[in-house]
């Protein structure tokens, strides 16, 4: 048998249930991967050894249960998703040692399919960042080369993922949070369409841009978790009632024909890197070969995606992390000496500096006299982006795009400036802006750094579908990535 | 444009956040440029564009309002800094 953590998830899904490999077979491999792999990568901020170990003895015990579409399968959950049996901690010390009374939606949804959770990922702290340097517990690094970042927020998950620790992780995506890290580690990352997955025990950020979505090694294990995940929840309001659909069906590869692809302009011009650009291409020429038409199409509002993201992920940011007082839960301030000093010192001591930055900035364009400037004009803007996105995918089916203008950077490269790190986000918050579904896959090594290049492709609303398809087809059409040279 | 340390600090005081002289100027400068940035917003026209502020709009969701038990109370103060093991406990407000 080859070492269990070569699999991918649909394949070990289906080892398990034919019982041809036990959960605790399958449980200790990835855990002694991560024994292994982690005092290089620091992708994980809590591993849960005994714990995992045990549920999966008991599962042994009893034997595959065909109604658990996860029996057995050890995933990983970013940080930043509320866990009742472990610490939850976003990253930051704010929340250093919090157990939540509570799981997410999605996490008890995967509980309940028998999914087996080996630990928590690191990432930005709250998930601000793009390169997980913002963890309050010190960066992960990227599989593929130790020296350099493996993109954020969710880049703990992403590492964890490349580097075979697990079958699957968690991550959550407000400006590109899943699918740059996928793109930066070579591996596959989904956005959901907002409402898909419920952000009940998501630990709000921006609330009206964040979502959950799988990052794994497969299209097709993309898929499988997505099923587990979705759906409607009473307890997110925003949830959808949208019935899901067999997405693993979909993830399949197959004739493109009759589909049209369009290539926004203002996405493969002037700012890409010359290997992203070679290597994404040939993107382009699978999806002719299997019957797809590309088209250009236009998307005039880009230019201004970055400034109305960040103002809108601020000013929420700011509104939601106003909860972290240093009363109920969290970090106290042992210096404080009165209620007003409980709130400020142990804010100011809990938080980051990006954290701060952004709250200040968040609370600058919220506050009487800036409101209708900055916070307001950017919600106006955004719905400019919404409908060009809308008008594009009214002429086609998907969309096709770069998911970074870069491969992963090195560490240190973007955090003197943190404008400069909110600009590599340039291919990735409209999708959150306008609340619809992507997906980024690898396409191959760029030939200049060897590192792994990551497209995207964007869709109609809840039609992650076709997402899929396209995405598996394109897979297919690459054939195997290279293994990390961990 | 401009914004000075003492700026930062009426915004920290208003995010109730406490920031140190050296650390105020460095944000308020950092502060600046991002804002100049997002002053190119200014290019749009946005005459009768109805701000959008979620990606789901128009929808008032409504629940049976029937009253439930979803934590104990154990539960809620065990990640409490203070309490008294009834309530979250803060320094004195009323002198």
């Amino acid at each position: 048998m080859n070492d269990i953590t070569t699999y991918s998830l649909t394949e070990i899904r289906d080892l398990l249930a034919q019982g041809k490999v036990s959960a605790e077979a399958v449980t200790q491999a990835c855990l002694t991967r991560i024994e292994a792999t982690e005092p290089k990568l620091h992708a994980m901020l809590h591993t849960a050894a005994p714990q995992a170990l045990e549920q999966a003895r008991a599962m042994d015990r009893l034997g595959p249960n065909p109604k658990q579409t996860l029996w057995g399968v050890p995933l990983t959950l970013k940080d930043v998703l509320a866990t009742a049996d472990m610490p939850t901690t976003c990253a930051s010390r704010i929340l250093q040692g919090f157990r939540p009374p509570y799981d997410a939606t999605l996490v008890a949804r995967l509980r309940q399919a028998g999914a087996i959770f080996l630990g928590k990922t690191n990432m930005d702290e709250f998930a601000m960042g793009s390169s997980t340097e913002n963890s309050a517990f010190g960066p992960t690094r990227n599989p593929w080369d130790l020296g350099r970042v493996p993109g954020g927020s969710s880049g703990g998950s992403a590492a964890s993922v490349a580097a075979r620790q697990c079958f699957g992780s968690i991550g959550t995506d407000t400006g590109g949070s899943i699918r740059q890290p996928a793109a930066f580690c070579g591996i596959v990352g989904l956005k959901p369409t907002y409402g898909r997955v419920s952000r009940f025990g998501l630990i709000a950020y921006g609330s009206s841009l964040d979502q959950a979505g799988p990052m794994t090694r497969t299209v097709a294990d993309a898929a499988l978790l997505l099923a587990v995940i979705a759906g409607h929840d009473p307890k997110d309001s925003t949830s959808a009632a949208t019935p899901i659909q067999d997405w693993e069906a979909a993830a399949t590869p197959g004739s493109l024909a009759g589909l049209r692809i369009g290539l926004p302009e203002e996405y493969w011009g002037e700012g890409l890197s010359a290997e992203v650009r070679a290597t994404s291409e040939r993107a382009f020429a699978m999806l002719r070969e299997t019957g797809a038409e590309l088209v250009p199409v236009t998307v005039p509002h880009t230019p201004y995606a970055i400034a109305t993201y960040y103002i809108i992920a601020m000013a929420e940011a700011s509104s939601n992390l106003a909860r972290y007082d240093g009363v109920r839960y969290g970090y106290r301030s042992p210096h404080a000496k009165n209620l007003h000093e409980v709130f400020t010192f142990s804010r100011s001591e809990g938080f980051g500096e990006e954290v701060i930055r952004r709250i200040l900035l968040g609370t600058y364009v919220l506050s009487a006299g800036y409101y209708d400037a900055y916070y307001k004009k950017a919600a106006q803007v955004r719905r400019r982006i919404r409908e060009d996105f809308l008008a594009a995918l009214d002429s086609c089916h998907l969309l096709c795009a770069p998911a970074c203008p870069t491969v992963a950077f090195r560490l240190d490269e973007n955090t003197a400036d943190p404008l400069q790190m909110y600009l590599t986000d340039i291919f990735t918050v409209s999708l959150n802006l306008t609340g619809l579904p992507g997906i980024s896959l690898p396409v191959g090594l760029g030939a200049d750094s060897g590192m792994p290049v990551g497209i995207q492709f964007f869709g109609r609303s809840m039609d992650e579908a076709t997402l899929l398809r396209v995405a598996a087809t394109v897979e297919a059409a690459r054939g195997p990535m290279p293994e990390p040279p961990l | 444009m401009r914004l000075c340390a003492a700026d930062a600090q009426t915004i920290a005081t208003l995010a109730r956040l406490r920031i140190d002289e050296a650390t105020a100027a460095h944000l308020a400068q950092q502060m600046a440029s991002i804002l100049d940035y997002m002053a190119t917003l200014n290019q749009v026209d946005t005459t009768d564009v109805e701000p959008l502020y979620s990606p789901v709009e128009h929808v008032s969701v409504l629940r049976p309002d029937t009253p439930q038990v979803d934590f104990s109370r154990e539960a809620i103060l065990a990640n409490a800094p203070q309490t008294d093991g009834e309530y979250f406990l803060v320094p004195r407000v009323i002198a």
